[in-house]
């Protein structure tokens, strides 16, 4: 066969410019180009970028953190501002905060696994270990927030001398249990998926301690039809099991606010609102990680501007389902007739004390979403990058407003109070923020941080049924 | 340096030319010899002959076996070992026990979908006779490898290496077994 007849019935494969798709990888020349490609960064040296973004990430994470840490275990949870009536405050926005930015990762990584979205190849890892780092993050907070750090095991259905067991009926419970779920669900999945591109670091391997390090890791992986074969269908009922810890997680967390009586809280939608919100707020993270990253990687021909232009989409339309989520919120609250909940919704945007958070709540995630309607918009990095912080900012806002906007005045006047954070709640969230970049730095530089063996089977080359795959005409 | 062979190892540019490859060899009868990607290789299930995986029933045995234990563990601390009272609701009632018991569905479901593909697979794996082969170091970059394993009953040096040959494999090599 010759090159150019090969060429020839492309061009007749090849549907009209306007729709056609954009190709997964550009200016793809092989599958050699693509491994080294792939795995230019990890192997090269550590750029200067790199130490700047990952020295004050380690510095929050080994000092910050571990002191915010430490006092708030050994005093009581008295060091941060909860206080009656505000018996949860940042530790629970945060906690919500950081289990949302899990979540766009696991749909990104499983969802659009399930419906064949070969562009997802790109992005998927990277959205994968946000997920593990930003669970981790969000485990740690109810485990300080119950006070008593070292009674944390009375949690976990283990037998004791008391002759106790946990309350199996309380969200609280299957929260431990979500949490935790969703963390080793998705450490094994981000583990599973790394396996093949482990074994692409080891055949690499120029030290010898490289080698060793990404032999033990890629455990013997030889990529036999037979060990694929298996692999495939793992990674599949995995894909699956994923998917339904999106919508399980998030579930569960808006189940501890809707089984309460507080007013604001005590309605059936939160679920629903938890997920979209997750979503939403992770997919805002997604663009800020990937923009930045794209270019300081140098992978500007892998997460090509058609996959960021996506991500944008994917962030609009779960933008559109919570802004109508809030529209709904507020017309029940009204058609209710119940007259807490009209105060609480009132207040939210009207109220002197944190009516700010309500107005920026809107103007962020009801406002600023709508530019990404816009191509010129969505084409633009720099302004993505602003805006999947701005949606960071805005969805932080949304769990404050939640959290606190409820409790501070809730149905007796006697019983009001404020909410002020302590330089002990900030001090955690900044560590725990150093601790998310530390480990997301780390991954970018020494794991594969795209999936090498998904996106080489995602272009022409790797498909045996194209002719570039060395189809012949007729046959495979 | 032993004299025993483990099989002989020939490599392929693109996964078409493996595939049409693997098509052949199966033809000639062979049993013991496997085709080596760096990706899943749409359409070399069927030529090699494989059966759907085994690894979503095992999957769906942990799984569903999580989640019996489950509702048996909250029927034996919150009903059986120490009745809790909480909101007058009963001690036990099976849709008490979904939320927690599907968590531990997906979680058992997960292990063992990821520990039966390492069972299947045999994995993790200390050493392998391909892995030691220089050559062989190309199949996780842009090459695609057949191996005819010299246990295959049907396996003589001289004719396999012909036929390696003749369905398009370059640099046929024998693998050794340091064994």
């Amino acid at each position: 066969m010759s090159e150019l007849a090969n060429i020839e019935e492309l061009k007749q494969l090849a549907p009209p410019a306007e729709l056609r798709r954009a190709p997964v990888v550009e200016g793809n020349q092989g599958l050699g180009w693509l491994t080294d490609k792939l795995t230019a960064f990890a192997e090269a040296k550590v750029p200067g970028w790199w130490w700047v973004a990952f020295l004050p990430a380690a510095f929050a994470a080994a000092v910050i953190f571990p002191v915010c840490l430490f006092y708030q275990v050994f005093t009581g949870v008295g060091v941060w501002g909860n206080n009656h009536p505000d018996m949860w405050g940042w530790d629970i926005v945060n906690f919500i905060w950081w289990v949302g930015v899990a979540h766009a990762g696991t749909l990104i990584s499983s969802m659009l696994f399930l419906t064949r979205q070969h562009w997802r190849t790109t992005i998927g890892r990277m959205a994968e270990a946000m997920t593990v780092f930003a669970v981790a993050m969000a485990g740690l907070y109810p485990a300080i927030h119950v006070g008593r750090a070292w009674f944390d095991w009375f949690m976990f259905p283990i037998p004791n001398s008391n002759g106790l067991w946990p309350q199996f009926k309380s969200p609280l419970m299957w929260d431990v249990f979500a949490v935790n779920t969703y963390l080793m669900v998705s450490s094994l999945f981000w583990f599973m998926g790394m396996i093949p591109d482990f074994a692409v670091f080891r055949d690499r391997s120029t030290t010898r301690v490289r080698r060793l390090i990404f032999s033990f890791l890629a455990m013997g992986w030889t990529g036999s039809a037979w060990q694929w074969h298996h692999y495939e269908k793992a990674y599949v009922v995995l894909c699956g099991l994923c998917t339904l810890l999106v919508f399980t997680v998030s579930s569960i967390v808006g189940l501890d606010f809707c089984t309460a009586q507080i007013a604001g809280w005590h309605a059936t939608i939160f679920p629903l609102y938890f997920v979209i919100g997750a979503v939403f707020c992770g997919f805002g993270m997604m663009l800020v990680l990937l923009t930045s990253l794209r270019k300081l990687c140098g992978l500007e021909n892998i997460i090509t501007r058609s996959h960021i232009d996506k991500v944008a989409k994917l962030t609009l339309v779960s933008g559109l389902m919570i802004d109508y989520i809030y529209l709904m919120e507020i017309f029940i609250a009204w058609y209710s007739g119940d007259p807490y909940e009209r105060w609480v919704f009132g207040h939210r945007f009207f109220g002197q004390s944190y009516m700010t958070f309500g107005w920026v709540l809107l103007g962020i995630n009801v406002g600023v979403t709508q530019l990404l309607w816009f191509k010129k918009i969505r084409s633009n990095l720099l302004l993505l990058f602003v805006i999947g912080l701005l949606i960071n900012v805005g969805m932080w806002t949304e769990r404050f407003v939640i959290v606190v906007g409820s409790l501070y005045q809730d149905f007796l006047p006697s019983n009001w109070g404020k909410y002020y954070p302590t330089i002990w709640d900030v001090g955690l969230y900044v560590g725990t923020l150093g601790a998310f970049f530390m480990l997301y730095l780390l991954f970018v530089k020494f794991l594969p941080v795209i999936a090498i063996s998904e996106v080489k089977g995602a272009t022409p080359q790797g498909d045996p049924h194209h002719p570039l795959g060395g189809a012949e005409k007729g046959g495979h | 340096m032993s004299d025993k062979i483990y099989g002989l190892m020939a490599e392929f540019d693109s996964p078409g030319a493996l595939l049409r490859a693997a098509e052949q060899v199966r033809a000639q009868g062979y049993h013991r010899w496997d085709a080596f990607t760096p990706f899943p290789v749409h359409g070399l299930d069927k030529v090699m002959g494989y059966k759907n995986s085994l690894v979503g029933w095992v999957a769906l045995a942990l799984g569903a076996g999580a989640f019996l234990s489950v509702v048996f563990l909250l029927w034996y601390a919150n009903d059986f070992d120490y009745p809790l009272m909480v909101g007058g609701k009963p001690m036990f009632s099976p849709p008490m026990t979904f939320v927690p018991a599907y968590i531990l569905m997906i979680l058992g479901a997960a292990v063992g979908a990821l520990f039966g593909m390492f069972g299947f697979n045999q994995l993790p794996r200390l050493h392998h006779p391909l892995l030691a082969a220089k050559r062989f170091e190309m199949v996780t970059r842009d090459k695609f490898i057949i191996v005819i394993g010299a246990n295959d009953e049907k396996f003589r040096d001289a004719e396999t290496r012909r036929l390696l040959e003749s369905v398009g494999g370059r640099n046929v090599e024998i693998v050794e077994d340091p064994e």
